[in-house]
């Protein structure tokens, strides 16, 4: 377990460094998310239409979830230039440790533009959240790790595809609705505890989809990666 | 009497409805250099990429019995020089080895780390980006992240792409080396002359068969090109 830990690390670690290095994918996806969440507040006009407030969390995760696949792209397109995914393959290194260790680099990444995003999602929407940092963190921690579970999956499978950049979102989005549902109803309970009555269910739910998307990823990243 | 270091039986690959390799047998003893030769679209390169473990045989058996049994073992003793490199263009040299070498559990790291950046000649080099290094820097690299862990079965396909002679001597000792501690290598490669001089063995292959397979001699080093009329 050690082992496979310290494995999964030393890929995370790589990731990461390799994103310090540029800041390429955390540049391109908070200005993404910036300018996404200006054009929001613009087309929706949360000052003068109440009622934007109640959309106001499924817009910041429709954000987040377009600022995942920037992310989740860049991850496995790292590994195919000078062919280095071949390496990992042929590494003394299983794939449940790969995938966990993609998997953390990219849910730290993801969580990072989410939130020096949210500050700027408050003044746009006018909506206080300081107070309410601790539930969203929690809810940011779950529904991070969703989409990073599944993404780094499907970037393994879509890592070789011409098409990649179309293919991740294809297979990403239908799968992580499940997860997107949950994530709106928690962050619009969490900021109107009166909407949302149901939220240990919700937070049961996203917890659930974690741990089945992460055992699937656990699983099947070996066989993704290796065949052909 | 000892196990081979590769085992293949009748290894067969098609790509959809392309023969790549045709019941290939094949046995190689421990600390062998086999000169695995042929033209472009022989075999040579998805022969090699099985024994990597980077892609299975359509039919057929290949095995490493010397090398170990499990993967894990298998894996952690098998050392490439591929097509791709397989370097990271936005670590450093140094950062590049030391991640290869803590996937391969390296013992001290930062010995053998400070130790292979100057065999390759890269050790002024050690805090620079690959992204700003020559072809010729990168293969250097590659070969550092290949021998780091002291593998006991190399993998070598199109070694001197882009070497210069002096990293091209470099790569020759290095072989030579490997061969004298027992371990046993592979090289990949249509530079006959260059194959000629660290090969044991010549195993030729010619539209996924083997054509020839023998010890290199001294006929062979003096005339390598009468190799390919052998099968004509």
């Amino acid at each position: 377990m050690k082992r496979f830990l310290r494995q999964a690390w030393t890929i995370a670690h790589k990731d990461l460094r390799s994103e310090m290095r540029n800041r390429e994918v955390l540049n391109a996806a908070l200005s993404f998310s910036l300018a996404v969440l200006l054009m929001f507040s613009f087309a929706f006009d949360p000052n003068s239409n109440t009622e934007t407030r109640d959309l106001a969390g499924g817009l910041l995760w429709m954000v987040y979830l377009f600022v995942s696949v920037l992310v989740l792209n860049r991850s496995f397109a790292r590994e195919t230039a000078n062919e280095c995914l071949e390496s990992l393959v042929a590494s003394p290194v299983s794939g449940d440790a790969v995938f966990l260790g993609k998997t953390f680099a990219n849910w730290v990444l993801i969580l990072v533009v989410e939130l020096i995003s949210l500050p700027i999602f408050g003044v746009f929407f006018d909506i206080s959240w300081v107070p309410k940092f601790g539930p969203l963190l929690g809810v940011f921690a779950l529904g991070t790790w969703a989409f990073a579970s599944v993404g780094t999956t499907f970037g393994a499978v879509t890592a070789n595809n011409r098409l990649r950049e179309l293919m991740l979102p294809l297979l990403l989005f239908p799968i992580c609705l499940p997860a997107l549902i949950a994530c709106v109803s928690l962050t619009w309970g969490i900021f109107d505890p009166e909407a949302v009555t149901e939220i240990s269910s919700w937070v049961r739910m996203l917890i659930g989809f974690d741990v089945i998307y992460s055992l699937l990823g656990i699983l099947l990243l070996d066989y993704v990666l290796t065949a052909g | 009497m000892s196990e081979p270091a590769i085992l293949a039986r009748g290894v067969t690959k098609y790509f959809g409805d392309f023969p790549a390799l045709r019941r290939i047998d094949l046995e190689v003893k421990p600390g062998c250099v086999l000169a695995l030769l042929g033209r472009n679209g022989a075999g040579k390169t998805t022969f090699l990429r099985m024994l990597a473990g980077l892609t299975s045989p359509t039919d057929g058996e290949i095995s490493l019995p010397s090398v170990g049994a499990d993967f894990v073992s298998v894996r952690r003793h098998i050392g490439v020089v591929g097509h791709g490199q397989w370097i990271y263009d936005d670590l450093s040299a140094e950062e590049n080895l030391r991640f290869f070498a803590s996937l391969y559990e390296v013992d001290n790291i930062e010995r053998k780390l400070a130790e292979w950046l100057e065999k390759v000649g890269l050790k002024r080099f050690r805090h620079s980006r690959v992204s700003e290094f020559s072809r010729g820097m990168r293969q250097r690299l590659a070969i550092a992240r290949a021998f780091l862990h002291e593998p006991l079965l190399l993998l070598l396909d199109e070694p001197w792409t882009a070497l210069d002679d002096r990293a091209m001597h470099l790569l020759s000792s290095l072989v030579a080396e490997a061969r004298n501690t027992g371990r046993t290598v592979v090289i990949c490669s249509h530079q006959l002359q260059e194959a000629l001089e660290l090969a044991d063995e010549i195993a030729l292959l010619d539209r996924g068969r083997i054509g020839f397979r023998g010890p290199n001699d001294d006929d062979l080093r003096n005339a390598p090109d009468s190799l390919y009329e052998r099968i004509a």
